[in-house]
């Protein structure tokens, strides 16, 4: 993972080389006997560690495919439990669509949302500035079940009842303080000069936004919408309170309902199938873009 | 990381035009309200007016089905305080936020100073401690309740043999759930740890050794001092997240065994869609916690504030 992010790695309580040119790379590992027999321990340790925390998911990626009774593959392996997931109720299909559409939907929203705003924030002033991104940030402050309680009737008041429109509006705004936060800082680490040139050259602002500064806060866009997307794909809580009509639900929401289907007998086949299906996306994504994970908290919003 | 924002924003905007400053200024100013108007309506609409609704649903006779009844106050909260498991969902709540706080803030600083050097080795824990928290919140109770099933978990014939079980009784599930918790975020923890070890001059651990401070000594006296702001920052997000639990328990112990695993926010979502149907106990519930929830981090906060702030 991310070895860039730790370029200055001598920080530490244990600081290597901590002098010379170079300092950032770690001791070479000792070849002695005695070297070899001081770090086993050390290996033992944290191998031990990382299986504890791969266990879980190896496991169930393992037992989804192999037999086991009172679940759909009984016999030797195979993807019985993946048929019966695909079969379940409205089709699993019907809810990756579902699951997919307010994600994506959710992403555009948020990206449109937090770059505009972001570019606002970060080289316009305007009366209200500050008192609008703080109000922006406070949207953490509050919890989750207090806004959804009354966004469940207010969505019912506007016609968005059981809507996955809804659902992806709702999850945009939980996704703005970070996202607002996230572009007002990836703006402003740009220098202004850049944008500065495009309109003295005569570009509007908006020219200047589109030609200039979006290559330049493209990594901040990149991390806003990871984000975006695995806080979407993932949600449960929203859709459980604003999705009543079953056609509509989102996949977590769908393989929770599932288990207790069948006469109160759990498929636990099905049921490790889904998180599968459920966890590979993530894992694929957040494996792929683990630089700009690690991204969004080293931009500085941490450091005060 | 408001001193930040505001030490930045505080130079003005140079107008790119000088020959007309002011007009140029009110002209940008109508700009940046332009691009900000996005922002502005989800606020309003998706954050101001709920907020202002759920207190008006909290003053207001208002059951699921035929909505707004008119004025009850203060009946709701009457009836909030009085529900059977309001004390036991409080009590409940607060040890589980004691626990996982402690449990995280601890083992994301451990594995930070496990893994901060650069080696390949360390590189790969580092990814197999993050790796969990990429998966959703519901995908991971989904995943333990199949792993702690006593018929198709792994550990199924262990649990037959000595006749034990990880949700059967109140303890074993508070634990149960605390080690998902674990699972899921430690990771999480050891990057914002990570994150603030990494902020510490390097310097300072030199001068340390070479005054033949003990390892201990240098972590006791550089690096937790110097790590105050992330320890601070994380025990706030832990507290919050932790005080607002919902899905862990909602799918793996459903409350149970014998409602002994209820949290204040699955109260509010069993008294506004299961059996009660009472959105106006709910909002008010809701309203409660709100306020809770703000003194408790504004109290963090003070307690964090190191002395030399005052």
């Amino acid at each position: 993972m991310a070895t860039q992010t730790h370029s200055t790695a001598a920080l530490g309580i244990r600081p290597t080389h901590p002098s010379g040119p170079r300092a950032g790379r770690r001791r070479p590992p000792t070849t002695t006997v005695a070297g070899i027999a001081l770090r086993t321990p050390y290996w033992v340790f944290t191998g031990a560690l990382a299986i504890v925390f791969l266990f879980p998911l190896v496991w169930t990626g393992v037992a989804s495919v192999s037999p086991r009774p009172g679940t759909s593959q009984v016999n030797g392996w195979g993807l019985g439990n993946y048929t019966s997931l695909a079969h379940y109720q409205a089709g699993i299909g019907r809810y990756i669509f579902n699951s997919t559409f307010v994600s994506l939907l959710t992403v555009v929203l948020t990206l449109f949302i937090s770059l505009l705003g972001g570019y606002a924030f970060a080289r316009f002033k305007f009366p209200g500035r500050n008192a609008l991104f703080m109000l922006t940030l406070a949207i953490l402050m509050v919890p989750y079940a207090t806004l959804l309680i009354p966004l469940y009737v207010l969505l019912n008041q506007f016609g968005l009842q059981n809507s996955l429109v809804g659902v992806a509006l709702v999850l945009t705004m939980f996704q703005l303080p970070f996202a607002t936060f996230m572009m007002r800082i990836s703006f402003e680490a740009v220098p202004r000069e850049m944008d500065e040139a495009a309109l003295v050259d005569g570009c509007s602002s908006f020219t200047a936004l589109w030609r200039v500064l979006l290559p330049a806060v493209k990594p901040g866009l990149i991390t806003v919408g990871l984000f975006a997307f695995l806080a979407a794909w993932n949600d449960f809580m929203a859709p459980l309170i604003l999705i009543n009509d079953s056609a509509r639900q989102t996949l977590p929401l769908a393989i929770s309902n599932l288990r207790g289907q069948v006469q109160g007998v759990v498929d636990y086949g099905a049921t490790e199938a889904g998180v599968v299906v459920l966890a590979v996306p993530c894992i694929v994504l957040f494996l792929v873009l683990q630089r700009h994970y690690v991204r969004g908290f080293m931009s500085g919003a941490l450091k005060g | 990381m408001t001193t930040d924002v505001q030490r930045r924003t505080a130079s003005p905007v140079d107008p790119p035009d000088r020959r007309h400053p002011r007009r140029n200024a009110r002209h940008r100013a109508a700009l940046g309200w332009l691009y900000a108007t996005p922002t502005t309506v989800f606020v309003a609409l998706l954050f101001l007016v709920p907020l202002g609704l759920v207190v008006r649903m909290s003053l207001s006779k208002w059951p699921l089905l035929s909505g707004d009844q008119g004025w009850n106050f203060p009946k709701n909260y009457r009836k909030a305080v009085t529900n059977r498991f309001f004390t036991d969902s409080i009590v409940f709540t607060l040890k589980y936020t004691l626990l996982a706080t402690i449990l995280l803030i601890g083992l994301g600083l451990g594995l930070a100073l496990l893994v901060q050097e650069s080696s390949r080795w360390k590189g790969l824990l580092r990814t197999s401690f993050l790796v969990p928290s990429a998966l959703g919140l519901a995908s991971a109770s989904l995943l333990f309740y199949v792993l702690y099933s006593p018929i198709a978990g792994p550990f199924a014939g262990v649990m037959s043999r000595l006749g034990i079980t990880f949700l059967g009784s109140p303890n074993a599930a508070l634990w149960s759930t605390l080690f998902l918790i674990v699972w899921r975020y430690a990771g999480f923890y050891m990057l914002l740890m990570l994150v603030g070890l990494q902020a510490i001059p390097a310097e300072l651990f030199e001068a340390a050794r070479m005054d033949g401070a003990s390892r201990w000594q240098t972590f006791r006296r550089v690096t937790i001092p110097l790590l105050r702001p992330t320890i601070a920052l994380t025990t706030v997000l832990c507290v919050t997240g932790s005080l607002l639990a919902f899905e862990q328990f909602y799918i793996l112990t459903k409350g149970g065994p014998d409602n002994s695993t209820i949290t204040v926010v699955q109260l509010i979502y069993t008294v506004a869609f299961q059996g009660q149907n009472d959105l106006g106990v709910a909002a008010a519930l809701s309203v409660i916690i709100l306020i809770a929830l703000v003194l408790i981090n504004i109290v963090q906060l003070r307690a964090f504030r190191s002395p030399d702030e005052d």
